[in-house]
């Protein structure tokens, strides 16, 4: 990558869904990067301290994948995630990351937004940005861009403060996108929302998703979150967090979270995920409690 | 309408114990109550500082002081800053720096005067020093808790979002800690007004404070009295001046 990642922006040529003017302005036609971890194993703390988080997870994640995690609290999820995110090391194990000819690898989606409070909204979502070196014309392009993509042009020199939790889930959503990340890491991006502004949030992600076609690890502790959103589920055990299960969720795209949501099939594979999850969220409480 | 009668009310009530004590001031020595040779009436000191305002001598001490303080209070905050985001980005820097903070931070700081006389001299520089280290401390204490104190997640996403050292420490650290760099500040403005006034009373032929100390030594107390009700305006129009500040800089915190 040379010094200034952003200045070749019009690389590659489209292919697959044709895209709408504001994705043709922010996103390459591409689809995302390819995950690829191989027996990754996480300790935290020394001798009689000692924590297993992750064990012996494997996991392949394709391009333009959207992949949901879920698991019991403290099942190293978040762990998992803040590795890929290169904001923790593994103990050991290999993460193979291939976001070639993506001007970043990740950005990730934090629980609270993150957003910095000192900043309005319009220097927020440009921050990657601007860390990486991007002439001012170019980043306001795509800063536009990235505030028309979740609505948030009106407020673009509001202060965090002034916006509501979903508003500021939304910037913090456009922060990740203006990057043109090759990967997309959400950490329960809306765990924090009232239910009405969630499922509209989640509508939009998957709008955005389908637009852009990046890969997508995403977080949650919901199933219906997951089932909503993803192509795969990975059901994850209590601690230590190992893979128990890869669910392949059948549902076509463009998929519409309202409607979906009240399908029979819906219902029937949320029971039966639940059913995989059940024992180890009991397992999970019965460890907490002692 | 009832409303803005109130607000009125307010205003009225919060001048009324000021002006109250001036007016049963005033009423004692008038009846006869105390030697207004030694306690003048609030009458007797505004025609004190009267003469003194037509005169340009209490003008030029104000100068004199708020020169001391302003330079002073710069020249101590700016690297206490500086030095607190560093000791909380960096680990070797706050090991370096913490014992040095602990050992000197207790230190009376007039207790210096005498070896700033012999370092500086007799003339602005001294008190300008002193001010400057007695503004450093808490500056450099509050600034360190404050970026020491920033939520994790904003190192997080800086970190994520590719921000090198030196963006951390310009966009980040040191916006995160602004609020309680403020607060230092305040408690900095507070000290540097006591140290300076209390070093003119000894070492110095102008300011506020030496006007304090010769009209003490001449027994004129209704002069005295003048210099501390200007030592007291100063207070209050810098405490002010801060708040309008504060609110500009500090627009996701103000109220």
């Amino acid at each position: 990558m040379g010094a200034r990642p952003f200045a070749s922006a019009r690389r590659g040529e489209a292919k697959g869904r044709a895209p709408n003017v504001i994705g043709k302005c922010l996103m390459q036609q591409r689809r995302g990067a390819t995950i690829a971890i191989a027996g990754l194993r996480k300790e935290f703390g020394e001798g009689r301290e000692r924590v297993l988080a992750l064990d012996g997870i494997d996991l392949t994640i394709a391009a333009g994948e959207f992949c949901c995690i879920v698991g019991p609290s403290g099942c190293g999820k978040s762990t998992l995630l803040r590795i890929l995110a290169g904001l923790d090391h593994a103990t050991s194990g290999a993460i193979d990351v291939d976001a070639k000819g993506w001007p970043v690898a990740n950005a990730m989606v934090f629980q609270e937004s993150g957003l910095f409070p000192w900043m309005n909204i319009e220097k927020n979502v440009g921050f990657g940005l601007m860390t990486r070196g991007v002439a001012a014309v170019e980043a306001g392009k795509r800063v536009d861009a990235a505030l028309r993509l979740v609505g948030l042009t009106r407020f673009r020199h509001h202060y965090p403060h002034q916006l509501s939790g979903g508003m500021r889930q939304r910037g913090a959503i456009a922060r990740a996108f203006v990057t043109d990340p090759g990967m997309l890491l959400m950490d329960e991006p809306f765990a924090a929302l009232d239910a009405q502004n969630r499922t509209i949030l989640q509508a939009e992600l998957v709008r955005i998703w389908e637009e852009t076609g990046k890969t997508v690890v995403y977080i949650t502790h919901s199933i219906e979150e997951a089932l909503l959103l993803g192509d795969r589920t990975v059901v994850m055990t209590a601690q230590p967090g190992r893979i128990k299960e890869i669910i392949d969720i059948p549902f076509r795209h463009p998929r519409n979270v309202m409607e979906l949501s009240s399908t029979a099939e819906f219902g029937a594979l949320k029971l039966s995920i639940w059913r995989i999850l059940e024992d180890e969220v009991m397992r999970a409480r019965a460890e907490i409690d002692g | 309408m009832r409303e803005r009668s109130s607000k009125l009310n307010e205003r009225l009530l919060y001048l009324a114990s000021p002006i109250g004590l001036l007016a049963v001031w005033q009423l004692l020595l008038m009846l006869g109550f105390g030697d207004r040779r030694f306690i003048p009436a609030p009458s007797d000191i505004a025609v004190r500082f009267w003469e003194l305002t037509e005169s340009g001598e209490l003008a030029w001490h104000t100068a004199v002081t708020l020169w001391r303080v302003l330079a002073g209070f710069v020249i101590g905050a700016v690297p206490a800053v500086a030095v607190g985001l560093l000791m909380a980005m960096f680990r070797p820097a706050r090991i370096f720096f913490d014992p040095l903070i602990a050992a000197l931070m207790p230190i009376p700081k007039v207790a210096l005067m005498p070896l700033l006389l012999l370092a500086f001299g007799f003339g602005d520089a001294s008190k300008i020093a002193l001010v400057a280290i007695a503004v450093f401390f808490p500056v450099i204490v509050n600034t360190y808790a404050g970026a020491a104190n920033i939520d994790r997640i904003y190192w997080d996403v800086a970190k994520n979002f590719g921000a090198s050292t030196y963006v951390m420490f310009t966009r980040v650290v040191f916006f995160g800690a602004l609020p309680l760099i403020f607060a230092g500040l305040k408690i900095a403005l507070a000290v540097s007004f006591v140290v300076l006034v209390a070093a003119e009373f000894v070492a110095s032929k102008t300011g506020i404070g030496y006007l304090i100390w010769n009209s003490w030594e001449l027994l004129q107390v209704d002069y005295m009295f003048v210099g501390i009700v200007v030592i007291g305006i100063l207070g209050l129009i810098s405490a002010v001046a801060f708040q309008e500040i504060e609110r500009k800089v500090i627009p996701w915190k103000a109220p």
